[in-house]
């Protein structure tokens, strides 16, 4: 296999993966930092490198609808926002998960207001995890372009048919520029089948999408079909991780990826970029003696719970570093892992750390130093005294 | 794979029950010679109600039970093929 490496920020990879997955409809509405995917798109398109349409619209409550539009009448079609794009086309994230559209969404992450700031957290990501989308994290821009394509596949799956956001962190990989191999055309193609989906809006079948039912029992059956889709496409994920590997020599574990699990005691639980800093910081407390491991959730909906637990079971302790924060609450992930683990009777303490919120920098001295002391203290006490804590740095 | 089926929001159109055409205050009249078949009223008619019919004196023809009266058609239609007549 010939790799063509490039250099390319992670909005560019994104660019890449939507021009090579042949998406025939592209709308958004420029917000920063998503702006510069649909700015490379438009160039693919304007250089005739890319045989696609940009519908320019005034919101991203019509980008949204107009891609839905497009989806629902039988092509593939991508849109991309963050922040309060996102809060703005809420009402259409709800609406083509009900619709059983196919539509890859990508969400680079971005603090919500107020007050203003254009630096990452995962707020605005995190807040859609009851919409009935897949939802993907990348840890870096390979994982970024390659997440893209399995997505197109990944939702146009008959067993799925649902639409899927990919979520990347704001600058840390949306403007920085990695190394990144670019599978050639063919490849992809040889990947990505023709477009699938459940029905087509055509000229002379009329159908309606979402009229009334008239019986609401019908209607909770539409809902339970979106989610028993969801917790479906595990194994649709799985297949396509797995198949995209024998191609490209790369793969990522599916639902979650382990690094140095196999022995470990205590695990690290993070989606994101931050990954990258938790692998360090596993490195450091591993040469300290420390038997840990990382856990990078690269699924959060539908979400691994049972490939979570199976990992964790039989550990002293786990460690959840959430971005974002369901106000009142614990963080998201964390909310997640302990009700599962909790059902499915993994008995370890679990710990939530709740950092990085509104772009505050978080490095891996950071992360091994809260590690450690959580550690100290399950050894010392076998409890965690404080189970959500803020750390501000 | 084709085994695999989902509870989907669909329904096929129907002809309705509920017989709007007892709202209309004033009745769209369609000039057939001035019609350039382009269809606006067709799509835009928010009844529904605006048939193709392609014969030789008509390209398109109003369903009275049912159209309100708006005037949504004589409004898109390009030619004025289109006029508001009041009722009764
Ligand atoms: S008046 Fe309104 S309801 Fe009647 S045919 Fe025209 S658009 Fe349809
Ligand atoms: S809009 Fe006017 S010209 Fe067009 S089809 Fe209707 S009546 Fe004819």
């Amino acid at each position: 296999m010939k790799l063509v490496v490039m250099h390319l920020t992670g909005n560019y990879a994104v660019a890449w993966a939507v021009k090579l997955s042949r998406v025939k409809v592209v709308s958004a509405y420029p917000i920063t930092p998503q702006t510069t995917i649909v700015e490379k798109i438009s160039e693919f398109i304007e250089s005739g490198m890319m045989d696609a349409k940009i519908v320019r619209v005034e919101s991203e409550h019509s980008a949204l609808a107009t891609v839905f539009g497009a989806a629902s009448s039988g092509v593939r079609a991508f849109t991309a926002t963050s922040s309060h794009g996102l809060m703005y086309m809420y009402e259409m994230v709800w609406w083509s998960a009900g619709a059983r559209v196919p539509i890859v969404m990508a969400i680079v992450t971005r603090t919500i207001g107020a007050p203003w700031n254009i630096w990452s957290d995962h707020s605005d990501f995190m807040s859609q995890r009851d919409t009935g989308w897949l939802m993907i994290f990348a840890e870096h821009n390979q994982e970024v372009l390659d997440s893209v394509i399995q997505l197109f596949r990944i939702t146009e799956d008959p067993r799925v048919y649902l639409p899927g956001m990919i979520a990347l962190d704001a600058f840390i990989l949306s403007h920085t520029t990695e190394p990144v191999d670019v599978p050639d055309q063919s490849l992809v193609d040889s990947f990505l089948p023709s477009r699938r989906q459940p029905y087509t809006f055509k000229s002379g079948d009329p159908i309606t999408m979402g009229n009334l039912p008239s019986n609401p029992r019908d209607n909770m059956k539409m809902r339970w079909d979106v989610h028993e889709s969801l917790v479906a496409a595990k194994k649709v994920i799985m297949e396509v991780d797995r198949e995209w590997g024998e191609l490209t020599g790369r793969s990522y574990g599916g639902l979650i990826e382990c690094y140095r699990c196999s022995d470990a005691k205590y695990f690290i639980i993070g989606v994101g970029a931050w990954v990258g800093d938790m692998r360090e910081a596993v490195d450091m407390l591993r040469s300290e003696g420390y038997e840990v491991g990382l856990i990078k959730l690269r699924f959060v909906r539908p979400f691994p719970a049972e490939e979570l637990a199976e990992v964790v079971r039989g550990g002293k302790g786990a460690i959840v570093f959430d971005r974002s924060v369901s106000a009142g609450s614990a963080g998201p992930l964390y909310l997640d892992t302990v009700a599962h683990l909790g059902a499915l009777n993994v008995g370890v303490p679990v710990k939530n750390v709740i950092a990085g919120i509104a772009g505050v920098d978080v490095t891996y001295n950071d992360i091994a130093g809260v590690v450690r002391s959580f550690i100290e203290e399950i050894e010392s006490k076998g409890v965690v005294s404080n189970y959500v804590e803020w750390y501000f740095g | 794979m084709s085994e695999i089926s989902h509870i989907l929001p669909l329904s096929k159109p129907k002809e309705g029950i509920s017989k709007t055409g007892t709202w209309r205050l004033k009745k769209p009249v369609i000039d057939h010679s001035k019609c350039v078949k382009c269809l606006m009223c067709w799509l835009h008619c928010p009844e529904s109600t605006i048939d193709v019919v392609e014969s030789s004196e008509k390209f398109v023809e109003v369903n009275y039970e049912f159209c309100k009266g708006c005037g949504v058609c004589a409004n898109v239609c390009p030619v004025k093929a289109i006029s508001m007549v009041p009722e009764g």
